[in-house]
């Protein structure tokens, strides 16, 4: 038996490797995906008064700081059962959406672009956001564009693109001004034909390579993600739903407060990601996923209408089933990208947005507060519980990478099997391997609460875990 | 009123009145000498030794709030020496105890802060102590953090000196030192406390601020205690 180690994973964000274990004939026997980091944040943040939580927790990402911010600061209004005036969380919507956009462009066009237009076996050194530049310029520069609209959302109001101060329990330290409002309006036609042209550069991919998008990986699971009232697709606040892997439900309409209630977690030895499962079916049939491709899946129905005729063409995909494929969390990706769009056209047509009234104040008026939101990645709790003056004696953080880690490991063997045999691996299988994390746009900084990009090192070991051959690739450390 | 006698401050002759403080003829000169522990409106006890100048004929260093003029002073201010040490007495308040701006309520609102701005702290030169600083949230209005206190004792002349509760002191030394409520007792707890939030106001870093307040809403207004103080005087 021998091991193959890639390490670290790259073009992600944080450290993780993958262990591929072979059996004698040189198959792939096992999978897994290390996370081995470590950051503390529910330890250290314990003793620290619950509203400065909004400002801390936003710093375990530059990515989603906002889907932080915001389920910290709804888990300090449970706290002090308060709600925010209407201008205050329809401003706190508005940035929402612009970090998914931002996030999701960031995935798509500069992520995952390099091995869709470059190709899965291209130069290593040029399958990147540069080599994209140098060879399909316009497309690099509208994904920057993009992610630079959604950022610019949050510069607006808060002055600060990234780590926006503002966000509070309570609601929104500073209003929308009409000023920002019409310079945001107009940049909406440009980023909605962003969005389009990505939905068309995938669509060609998927036709050009229908075998292999069909056979990338679709192992089934059950699916989690929020869904507004009538089941709608949602994002910032609503109710949570499971589906089954034939689109059953198994359960709607559920208070994010009450999520220990449906989700357990057992830690593995092998990673500081714990495995987290659907409790009712236990932690083998209960394997779900959360993110794009779950959102989607779960919802009935989109908000928006160009966002709903993209929906029903996905959904056809697996006629009107939840759609397996890992792959697919691109194309989910994209159609949320547009719905935000919309929604974002809207919320700024929405007079009540520009009004001063942002902010509502209480103090501590129970011990404990759940705040949920659907962060780029997938459904995000922030769990606090206080003492009498508001200091935190609990804190629990349960990240949406966390909960896909269990997928991410089978979509991991799915395609090393399919691509990696005996001791013979080429770049592209290590590649290959490496995309169907990418899929899922893992953010291990948020996950285990850790930055960085490192080079890649695979390492085979026989069955007695010797060293028998060692690759390596990338820069910097 | 007092004998006036003649000094140079940075090379320029001044006649000023014997009695006054150095500090309070550099402001009247418009020399701006960083201050930490010194407050308008409370006893100085030159403490935080940010003011320190340079007196000719001596090879020590002067707190300019409680050092007086005396006639024929030749007052060095701005040297390269004194803008060294300046930095260093920076660097040793943000080493002594947790500051960390990026998360905390007195972001952009912090007196320590902007003088780490204006001495040109760019990085610290000493190791971090890292000390375990307590929280005292007890009290329903505000929050006292340790990690945040540089020991300025604005909060305990205030209490003293203008509510005239003493709730504040410091105990122990060195920089095992903290500011305690009444004999050591959580703040909620104070039988002396009357909540008028003076010593909030006058904190100059994120040591003491309302629970109300989160970053970038937190406004302290220390200069009240001054003009306070003048209109008591006035009554009086």
């Amino acid at each position: 038996m021998r091991k193959i180690t890639i390490n670290p994973v790259t073009r992600i964000e944080g450290h993780a490797k993958i262990t591929l274990q072979l059996d004698e004939v040189g198959e792939v026997a096992t999978a897994r995906f290390h996370v081995n980091e470590f950051r503390g944040f529910e330890k250290f943040c314990e003793g620290r008064l619950f509203t400065e939580m909004p400002n801390i927790t936003p710093r375990i990402c530059g990515i989603c700081p906002v889907s932080h911010a915001v389920a910290s600061a709804k888990a300090g209004e449970m706290i002090m059962k308060v709600t925010p005036p209407v201008a205050g969380e329809l401003v706190r919507r508005l940035i929402h959406l612009g970090q998914h956009i931002s996030s999701h462009a960031l995935s798509f066009f500069h992520l995952s672009c390099p091995d869709l237009l470059l190709g899965w076996g291209g130069d290593p050194a040029r399958r990147n956001i540069v080599g994209l530049a140098a060879a399909h310029p316009d497309v690099a520069r509208r994904g920057i564009r993009l992610r630079q609209f959604g950022q610019e959302i949050s510069e607006r109001i808060t002055g600060k693109k990234i780590h926006a101060i503002g966000i509070v329990a309570g609601g929104m330290l500073q209003p929308l001004t009409e000023e920002a409002r019409e310079a945001l309006r107009a940049w909406v036609p440009e980023a909605r034909e962003t969005v389009r042209l990505g939905l068309e550069l995938l669509a060609r991919h998927c036709a050009e390579h229908a075998d292999e998008v069909r056979d990338f990986d679709r192992f089934e699971t059950l699916y989690l993600g929020t869904v507004g009232p009538e089941g709608e697709h949602e994002l910032y606040d609503g109710r949570l739903r499971f589906v089954d892997a034939r689109g059953g439900m198994l359960a709607d309409q559920l208070d994010p407060a009450r999520y220990l209630d449906w989700i357990a977690e057992q830690p593995v030895e092998w990673s500081y990601l714990k495995y987290p499962y659907y409790r009712p079916l236990g932690p083998e049939r209960g394997v779900y996923r959360v993110g794009p491709l779950a959102r989607l899946n779960v919802a009935s129905r989109m908000k928006t209408p160009l966002a709903q005729a993209e929906f029903e063409r996905f959904r056809a995909l697996a006629e009107g089933g939840p759609v397996h494929g890992s792959f697919r969390y691109h194309q989910a990706r994209l159609i949320e990208t547009l719905g935000c769009v919309e929604e974002i056209e809207l919320l700024l047509d929405d007079p009540r947005i520009t009004s001063d009234e942002t902010q509502a104040q209480a103090r501590r008026n129970q011990a404990e507060g759940v705040g949920c939101s659907e962060s780029p990645r997938g459904t995000l709790f922030h769990h606090y519980v206080t003492d009498a003056g508001g200091l935190l004696t609990g804190v629990n953080l349960l990240i949406a990478t966390g909960q896909n880690n269990p997928a991410m490991n089978r979509s991991i063997l799915d395609v090393a099997r399919r691509h990696v045999r005996g001791n013979d691996i080429s770049e592209e299988a290590l590649n290959r391997v490496e995309g169907a994390i990418r899929c899922y746009d893992p953010c291990l900084s948020c996950s285990t609460h850790a930055v960085g990009s490192m080079p890649l090192v695979i390492e085979l070991r026989n069955a007695r875990g010797d060293l028998t051959g060692c690759w390596a690739r990338g820069t910097g450390g | 009123m007092n004998e006036i006698v003649s000094i140079q401050l940075d090379g320029n002759e001044l006649k000023v009145e014997l009695g006054r403080t150095i500090l309070d003829v550099c402001r009247e000169a418009g020399v701006d000498l960083p201050v930490m522990c010194y407050l308008e409106g409370l006893s100085v006890v030159g403490a935080c030794r940010l003011c320190v100048v340079e007196i000719e004929g001596s090879p020590r260093l002067f707190p300019a709030c409680t050092t007086p003029v005396a006639a024929n002073q030749a007052i060095r201010t701005q040297t390269e020496k004194l803008k060294r040490y300046r930095r260093m007495i920076v660097e040793l308040f943000f080493a002594e105890r947790n500051h960390v701006c990026a998360v905390c309520v007195a972001n952009n609102a912090c007196e320590l802060q902007d003088l780490a701005r204006r001495v040109g702290m760019d990085h610290v030169r000493f190791p971090y102590l890292f000390p375990e600083c307590g929280v005292d949230a007890s009290h329903p209005h505000a929050v006292l953090d340790h990690n945040r206190c540089i020991l300025c004792t604005r909060c305990v002349r205030v209490c003293d000196e203008v509510e005239g509760a003493h709730t504040w002191d410091v105990m122990g030394r060195g920089h095992a030192s903290r500011v305690i409520a009444d004999f050591n007792e959580p703040w909620g707890s104070s039988t002396t406390c009357t909540s008028c939030g003076k010593c909030v106001q006058v904190c100059p870093t994120g040591a003491l601020w309302p629970k109300a307040a989160s970053m970038g809403n937190l406004r302290k207004e220390p200069g009240k205690i001054g003009e306070l103080v003048a209109k008591r005087k006035l009554n009086a």
